[in-house]
């Protein structure tokens, strides 16, 4: 036991002290913290009105049109193609033409702008445009626009889940849908990313020839399940490091922003803006932020045991995969001869992951209990279905499976490595591999 | 003397061949062991077995009386004829993980591993990485790996392939010095040389059988022909009863060297006044056979056999 423990050691250590773990720690919670706070950055720094000016043959718009904080419309009463031939040198970003007979041809309405016309810029413009072409021919019509606004409906409905107590529980599915889609990604990167750790370390041992130094001091298998855990301790540090960083990063980000908002509501109501501005300002703030949803989540299902499946689910996954990927290395000789073994090994990864999509979906069907029940998928498709709400002896004995699972793939991996990390020259077959299995002592 | 290895009746069989078919030896406490054979003849499965990296299939070997346990490998230092060590550790971090998986306390291992670095005149690579030493440096640093922890017996396979001419010699030094302090070493080669300098006792492994064992004295008087080399002034004829003359060719002006042979197998003595009634002798050395001469004469005369 002793002896596992310093080859877990050395795994561990070797690894932690490499540059390259420290980077990957600190470089991917601000990766995150960047992703949600740039779109914040730009509602708050929104300050760069376009400036369209219309030529309006039609002379239907003028005076209609209101500017708002993103677009300010100018009319021009220059003709179409002069007015193009000044537009370098105005004020104006973007010319809008629209034709005489505009109502009946809507298509003929151009843009042209000094540089590209962003996506979101030409819906807005349009949608400005069409809606007053649309007020215009409903008075044509004789409708009244006043009663055509008293009697807009909007359903924006709000989800519950009923408890078993007869309480309805405020679900927010899409907070859900998100800490799914990040803990099956979190769990598919780490089983190839750690499991391929493991293999290479394997690989490394046999092909600098250090293997049989080490396997007459310890036993093989006592070398591979040190080397295991010990790169299996190594993800658990990046994980809790990625935690505490993103934790401290986003909070850190996320009080910056509150302040700004304040800010920015101050100067808002300084410059007059109507209460139904601010309202609508911070409605937009709020719904660019992820984080509100995953906190809703994380509040309905307890962060602990969130937390303790995860770290359950991805001990016994990571288990079962470096444990093959273990097998995979001692049977080859370098890394490219390892390609033709992984592809069977990578597949179920590749599996899960495909599945978690689809179980996102519908997180309660016979295919998401399948899925997290086998346990070469379980670790990544129960994670998925878990922000979503899982019976509790669904877990249990997802996680009873797991175990056997892992059981079973360490006992095969050691039978095969121990034979393989004796073994040089000519590259093995399948077949070859398992009769390894049954080789005695 | 007593045995530090007892191999009885070991068998180990692979999927397509039988490695090693009924071996028996006895390797005494305290020698200088010299196991010999062509390549693929069993030495490296026995060596495992021995290091328990595998487990016969049939038979058993006692260390010091004991049958095979795990608690023994403390007791053998292996040196594996693929050898290498993790290039990206520092060479004083990589002696001491070896040291103490070998069962040692980190105290010892600092001590003993400061004391071959005194030793050997290596103090400043410490902290160097193990890629940036020279392939000679390497091999030291794995010799030291093997025996730091003071094993009782000590398992050299091919211990001088890939060593320099520089290195060879202090392994060699090493080795005597080891076999002074008491411990028994093994070593596995078919470099005949070395065994002729360093052994006191063979086994010779052929096709998964050993078939020579014993002292190095008594191997070689097993291959003795009664053969004599003379050199002399005169001319020498067969002399009936007494020896025949095998070849005869000249050395330098007027010294003719010739093969005898004892064929009566008479005492020397006879011989030599024999010799003396018909030249006048300036040398009589007796043909002890070279273990490359044994070495060829056994594997190689099986190979003829079986052409």
């Amino acid at each position: 036991m002793d002896k596992v423990l310093l080859i877990i050691q050395r795994e561990y250590l070797t690894r932690v002290r490499k540059k390259s773990f420290w980077i990957a720690s600190i470089l991917v919670p601000f990766l995150i913290a960047a992703v949600y706070a740039i779109p914040l950055y730009f509602i708050l720094n929104s300050n760069d009105t376009k400036v369209v000016e219309i030529v309006d043959e039609s002379n239907l718009l003028k005076g209609k049109i209101q500017s708002d904080k993103d677009i300010s419309y100018q009319f021009s009463n220059q003709p179409f193609e002069q007015a193009k031939k000044q537009l370098l040198k105005s004020d104006a970003d973007i010319l809008v033409s629209v034709p005489k007979n505009v109502l009946e041809n809507p298509n003929g309405v151009k843009m042209v702008g000094k540089k590209s016309i962003g996506m979101s810029t030409q819906f807005d413009i349009q949608g400005t445009i069409q809606n007053e072409l649309r007020n215009i021919k409903l008075q044509n019509a004789n409708i009244d626009l006043k009663i055509l606004e008293e009697n807009k409906v909007s359903v924006n409905a709000q989800t519950y889940t009923l408890q078993e107590d007869g309480k309805e529980q405020s679900s927010s599915s899409t907070g859900a849908m998100i800490l799914a889609g990040v803990f099956g990604m979190i769990l598919y990167i780490s089983a190839l990313l750690y499991g391929s750790q493991v293999m290479n370390g394997v690989i490394e041992e046999k092909s600098n020839r250090i293997i049989e130094v080490m396997i007459s001091s310890v036993r093989p298998f006592q070398l591979m399940m040190g080397k295991i855990i010990g790169v299996g301790l190594v993800g658990i540090t990046q994980f809790l490091l990625w935690g505490v960083l993103t934790f401290t990063a986003s909070t850190a980000t996320t009080k910056l922003m509150s302040s700004k908002i304040e800010e920015k509501v101050t100067t808002m109501q300084k410059t007059g803006k109507s209460a139904e501005e601010i309202k609508k300002f911070k409605t937009e703030f709020k719904s660019k932020n992820p984080l509100s949803g995953i906190s809703q989540t994380v509040e309905n299902i307890s962060l602990t045991k969130l937390i303790l499946c995860f770290l359950l689910f991805y001990i016994g996954g990571y288990m079962i995969y470096s444990s093959l990927f273990a097998a995979i290395g001692s049977a080859v000789e370098n890394a490219s001869e390892a390609q033709q073994f992984m592809f069977p090994v990578t597949i179920p990864i590749i599996l899960s992951f495909v599945l978690g999509q689809v179980i996102i979906q519908d997180p309660d069907s016979n295919l998401a209990f399948w899925a997290s029940m086998f346990p070469l998928t379980s670790p990544i498709d129960m994670m998925v279905r878990l922000p979503f709400g899982v019976p509790d002896w669904q877990i249990a004995l997802s996680l009873v499976l797991l175990i056997f699972g892992f059981l079973g793939t360490t006992w095969l991996a050691g039978k095969i490595y121990r034979v393989g990390i004796l073994m040089y020259g000519k590259k093995p077959s399948w077949k070859e591999i398992s009769k390894w299995v049954f080789y005695k002592g | 003397m007593s045995n530090i290895l007892d191999v009885q009746h070991v068998v180990k069989r692979y999927a397509q061949h039988t490695a090693l078919n009924d071996v028996n030896l006895e390797v005494p406490k305290g020698s200088i062991f010299g196991l010999l054979g062509p390549n693929g003849a069993g030495k490296t499965s026995l060596i495992r077995i021995i290091n328990q990296i595998t487990a016969p299939d049939e038979g058993v070997v006692y260390l010091n009386g004991e049958k095979l346990q795990p608690k023994h490998i403390e007791d053998i230092g292996y040196l594996p004829e693929e050898r290498g060590l993790y290039k990206k550790m520092k060479v004083g971090e990589q002696l001491m993980y070896l040291a103490q998986l070998k069962g040692m306390t980190k105290a010892e291992a600092l001590e003993r591993l400061k004391m071959w670095f005194i030793k050997f005149d290596i103090k400043d690579w410490w902290d160097k990485n193990v890629e940036d030493l020279s392939k000679g440096m390497q091999q030291k640093t794995q010799f030291i790996a093997t025996i730091v922890h003071e094993p009782k017996l000590v398992i050299l396979d091919e211990p001088f392939s890939g060593f320099d001419p520089i290195n060879a010699n202090l392994l060699k030094d090493e080795i005597l010095e080891l076999k002074e302090r008491g411990t028994t070493i093994i070593f596995s080669t078919h470099r005949m040389e070395s065994v002729e300098e360093l052994c006191d006792h063979i086994a010779l492994i052929n096709k998964s059988n050993v078939v020579l064992h014993g002292a190095k004295k008594e191997v070689k008087n097993r291959f003795k022909d009664n053969s004599y080399t003379v050199e002399y002034v005169g001319s020498l004829a067969n002399s009936d009863g007494v020896f025949e003359v095998i070849d005869t060719q000249t050395v330098e002006d007027g010294v003719i060297k010739s093969h005898i042979r004892n064929s009566q197998n008479l005492p020397v003595n006879q011989l030599i006044s024999s010799l003396i009634q018909q030249v006048e002798l300036k040398s009589f050395n007796e043909n002890i056979p070279s273990f490359n001469e044994i070495f060829i004469k056994v594997v190689g005369g099986e190979a003829n056999e079986l052409l």
